[in-house]
């Protein structure tokens, strides 16, 4: 009945879904399970909670599983994810001085309270590709275990204190500018309203803080080549967890977990626009989920040149910059290209010929 | 017509422009007297004050004076390309010269922009867009003017560029392709396609060749005698200002300090800075 | 299979959280008070992908209820693939009736195109939209575009419009062709084209506009006059299918596919599925009817 196949695109899109549910599992026999992905592909799913916006290990693991490891579908699986849940609280002001730290570096100092930690970072090893690691066994990863568990003080570990920051230190010397008296200060939250530019600071580092790590890491980079006016120090990066608290109904404040955030806190030199003042540094900072450097970094070099759009430098350009590192809407927009656009292309196929048209009839015998 | 009280074009009336944090003082305690703009108190930088004077219709206006001495500042106030720090003005056919045209709406701003005045700058970038033709950026000034016509449009631009003698052949053309003396004219064609009463050149033959100077200049007087438009010209070379105008007016660190016939300034300066200035015209 | 309670998720009627739509809703009030400015929303994220039609949806969802006849059609066809996955989504969030028939439906969501049968006052069209901003094209920046459209200063595109005339000897706008709404406000319609245009003055139907990845809802309430930008003496005219006909019903007056076949032939064939059906049929569909449809023969 009728010209257009009526069941052809539903029976389609069946079995293109079957299809998908035969590549992700056709040459397996065990099911990789949740716990794996969670404990040894940490940092895929740390980069899965950056981007979907929702601290959420489990989720973020079954996610990547779904996705076939594709990091953008399963940030879009997540982030989908997180609209169905309810939302009941705003916690209070996380406070990064009271990290439990786990890595703890500064490059703008040699030696700063607490000591560089480098923690578990790959920054130093050599990338040389692992083969052994094809041939790993159970008791390999048990034995490790138990031999990393023997070397640890428990005296030592219970008495890990928290940390002041490196910008404390600048900060008491007076060489920090204070903040602009002109900065919009409020407090936005952008997945309850659409960001209309010049956009304040809250809804810029949030924006940065969900961004796509690729994405900031194209525009941090083209800052620092050029692009952009910033080449900045790293004051301080810190990687650890930090406790979570909200206020119950009564008013009173309640623990109710912790999360693991990575932090950058970028010291820029900065001119002075008065004569009388000195020319301080101002601070460009970085926050996201799990363990992620060089999103934080990279947060923390947009920061800073965003704050000077006069710059005219597409790294600079609060549109440019926040508009496309946004991973769901560029990897939905670009891949949209694939719908059908047989009508917009009639449209302009019928102008086109018309102008040919026209210009035949110009040209003389 | 002779210029009585009431039958003025445009009356300004203590234009001023400060940068920076400023009080009254920095007012009193700059200027030609002290020859400076910057206020020692507070740093502030005085570019104008107190700037007062008329201009009638169909007359030539010059301002001259040094870089720093304010006469642009004054032309890219009248022309909201900068907000007032003090100060009013006055345009008589907008609501018959009783609405500080300083004050009103931005969309009041734009229609007088767009209906009353024209303005030249001395950098066609400024002027122009670059990304239209030159028929495109006269006929954005003539759309903007109420005109949705495009055979109209295109025989009004062809008049216009006629008028100021640019090859009609390049109407279509990008104003990049063109010489700096052509870019010039294609500017002046738009600043009067919509005929205002009122039209600023700001430093329009600065940075051409003396010859080519010589020839938009002498377009400039031509349209103004065919036109009748009224004119505020500001340059800092006194040979410009006494092929032009009627009257000047000499400005030094902000602050008017001599007015009259050009005639009459020319021949017989009386503020030691002006006789700086007529001393030095070659 | 071990059944894992912790995993169950329950999904709110329409998915979205009532809080949500009540602010669309709110929304498009402000829209359909102004109409075609474009109002922001806060556009939660669906499990659509951006570009997918996220505003469209968000939409629908706000405003269907238990009683809706709903019908969605991408590129004129209710069979397209993308039509297909939105409708499932729908339909499995609200249970309501779907249908093909343009007439029995209540709410229409569509990509593309309005349909060739006329719509009438109990229905609301509601369009997914790629780029609500008409200015885009003149203006990147979004801040800028916003303080056009507040001081109605839309000269860029006028002269944009002038351009395009003296190096192409036409307004060369295909799809998606900008309109002034009531008089005050140039809108994007979406990328339908030009054919659907008309169509949208004084409509008897509501339309809404929803653009998710942009953010923006817009609407056109029944019977506003919407005109597309011309000059004077350069008109807007609809598309010329140059008298070629419908291949299946004969049929002219109608926005024509362009079909190519294996064998190295081809033919046209009435874009809309079910209006194509319809005259398949030999029912006879009230088409919608303007000054650029009358004046085509036959």
């Amino acid at each position: 009945m009728g010209y257009v196949a009526v069941k052809g695109g539903s029976d389609a899109i069946e079995n293109s879904l079957e299809l998908v549910e035969f590549y992700r599992i056709r040459n397996s026999i065990t099911p990789i399970e949740i716990e794996q992905i969670k404990s040894q592909l940490r940092l895929a799913v740390d980069k899965v909670m950056g981007e979907g916006g929702l601290f959420t290990p489990e989720y973020a693991a079954i996610a990547l599983k779904q996705a076939e490891g594709e990091v953008f579908e399963a940030a879009f699986i997540l982030r989908a994810f997180r609209t169905t849940l309810q939302r009941r609280f705003y916690s209070e002001t996380i406070n990064t001085r009271e990290m439990f730290v786990k890595r703890k570096i500064s490059a703008s100092f040699r030696e700063i309270p607490g000591g560089q930690i480098l923690g578990p970072t790959r920054d130093y090893s050599q990338r040389i590709m692992d083969t052994k690691k094809a041939s790993e066994s159970t008791a390999d990863i048990q034995n490790f275990l138990q031999q990393f568990e023997s070397k640890i003080d428990k005296n030592t570990l219970n008495s890990i204190k928290t940390y002041a920051k490196v910008i404390d230190l600048l900060r008491e010397q007076g060489l920090l500018k204070p903040i602009d008296k002109k900065e919009n200060k409020q407090l936005l939250d952008i997945t309850r309203e659409a960001i209309k530019f010049p956009a304040a600071r809250s809804a810029r580092l949030q924006m940065l803080a969900r961004a796509e790590t690729g994405g900031l890491m194209a525009m941090g980079y083209a800052s620092m080549r050029g692009f952009g006016s910033v080449h900045p120090t790293v004051g301080e990066l810190r990687y650890g967890s930090v406790p979570v608290t909200v206020k119950d109904p009564s008013g009173k404040l309640r623990y109710i977990g912790k999360i693991e955030v990575t932090e950058a806190e970028m010291i820029n030199g900065t001119s002075s626009s008065k004569k009388s003042e000195a020319a301080l540094y101002t601070i460009g900072y970085g926050l996201c989920f799990g363990q992620n450097d060089t999103k934080a970094i990279c947060m923390g070099i947009l920061d800073t040149t965003m704050r000077n759009p006069d710059s005219n430098q597409p790294a600079n350009d609060q549109e440019f910059v926040l508009y496309h590192t946004e991973g769901i809407e560029s990897m939905g927009f670009t891949n949209h290209l694939k719908l059908p656009h047989y009508v917009t292309f009639q449209s302009s196929l019928k102008n086109v010929r018309e102008e040919v048209e026209r210009k035949k009839e110009v040209v003389p015998a | 017509m002779s210029n009585t009280e009431d039958n003025w074009l445009l009356k300004v009336n203590n234009l001023t422009k400060i940068y920076g944090h400023y009080t009254e003082n920095s007012i009193i305690n700059t200027g030609p007297e002290f020859n400076s703009n910057i206020c020692p108190e507070t740093g502030s930088i005085v570019a104008c004050a107190d700037i007062n004077f008329e201009l009638y219709p169909g007359e030539v206006l010059g301002i001259v004076g040094e870089s720093g001495s304010g006469k642009s500042t004054v032309v890219k106030l009248l022309y909201f390309d900068m907000e007032q720090s003090l100060g009013s003005a006055f345009l008589k056919p907008h609501l018959n010269g009783l609405a500080n045209i300083l004050e009103e709406s931005n969309q009041k701003k734009r229609w007088i922009r767009n209906y009353l005045m024209g303005m030249v700058y001395q950098n066609p970038r400024d002027g122009l867009n670059f990304k239209f033709s030159s028929g495109g950026n006269i006929a954005e000034k003539l759309i903007m003017g109420g005109n949705f016509h495009v055979g109209n449009i295109r025989n009004r631009a062809t008049d216009l560029l006629e008028k100021t003698e640019v090859p009609v052949l390049r109407m279509d053309d990008k104003p990049a392709s063109f010489s700096g003396g052509m870019q010039q004219r294609v500017q002046i064609s738009k600043a009067i396609a919509n005929n205002p009463p009122l039209l600023f050149l700001d430093e329009v033959t600065t940075g051409l060749d003396v010859s080519v100077q010589a020839k938009v200049l002498d377009l400039i007087r031509e349209l103004q005698q065919d036109l009748g438009i009224a004119m505020i010209v500001v340059s800092h070379d006194l040979s410009v200002i006494r092929m032009l105008t009627d009257r000047t007016i000499v400005m030094k660190n902000g602050r008017i300090v001599e007015r009259g016939l050009t005639d009459q300034i020319l021949q017989d300066p009386q503020h030691e800075y002006s006789q700086l200035l007529v001393s030095s015209l070659l | 299979m071990v059944e894992n309670n912790k995993y169950i998720n329950k999904y709110n009627f329409a998915f979205i959280d009532e809080a949500t739509k009540k602010e669309i809703r709110r929304k498009l009030l402000k829209a359909v008070a102004i109409p075609g400015y474009q109002v922001p929303y806060s556009s939660p994220e669906m499990p659509i992908a951006r570009g997918w039609g996220t505003g469209g949806l968000h939409v629908t969802l706000a405003i269907i209820g238990k009683t809706d006849i709903f019908k969605i059609i991408d590129q004129g066809s209710d069979a397209s693939v993308n039509a297909c996955n939105l409708r499932n989504f729908v339909q499995s969030m609200t249970g309501v009736k779907t249908t093909f028939d343009t007439s029995e439906a209540t709410i229409i969501q569509t990509r593309h195109r309005i349909t060739e049968e006329e719509l009438n006052e109990n229905q609301i069209f509601v369009y997914q939209v790629p780029q609500p901003e008409p200015l885009r094209s003149v203006e990147r920046y979004e801040n800028k575009t916003r303080q056009m459209h507040g001081e109605a200063d839309y000269a860029k595109m006028w002269v944009s419009l002038y351009e395009q005339f003296v190096s192409h000897g036409d307004i060369m706008l295909g799809a998606g062709y900008p309109v002034k709404v009531n008089s005050r406000y140039i809108m994007a319609p979406s990328p339908i084209p030009r054919w659907d245009i008309p169509n949208l003055n004084l409509s008897k139907a509501l339309h809404l506009f929803g653009a998710g990845r942009e953010k923006r809802l817009y609407a056109i309430p029944p019977f506003t006059k919407v005109e597309p930008l011309e000059f004077e003496d350069i008109k807007f005219h609809i598309e010329d299918f140059k008298g070629s006909v419908c291949s299946k019903t004969g049929y002219k007056k109608a926005f024509l596919d362009e079909m190519y076949y294996d064998d190295g032939s081809t033919n046209f064939v009435i874009n809309d599925s079910n209006f194509l059906d319809k005259l398949f049929e030999k029912e006879q569909p009230i088409q919608h009817e303007n000054k650029y449809i009358n004046q085509i023969a036959g």
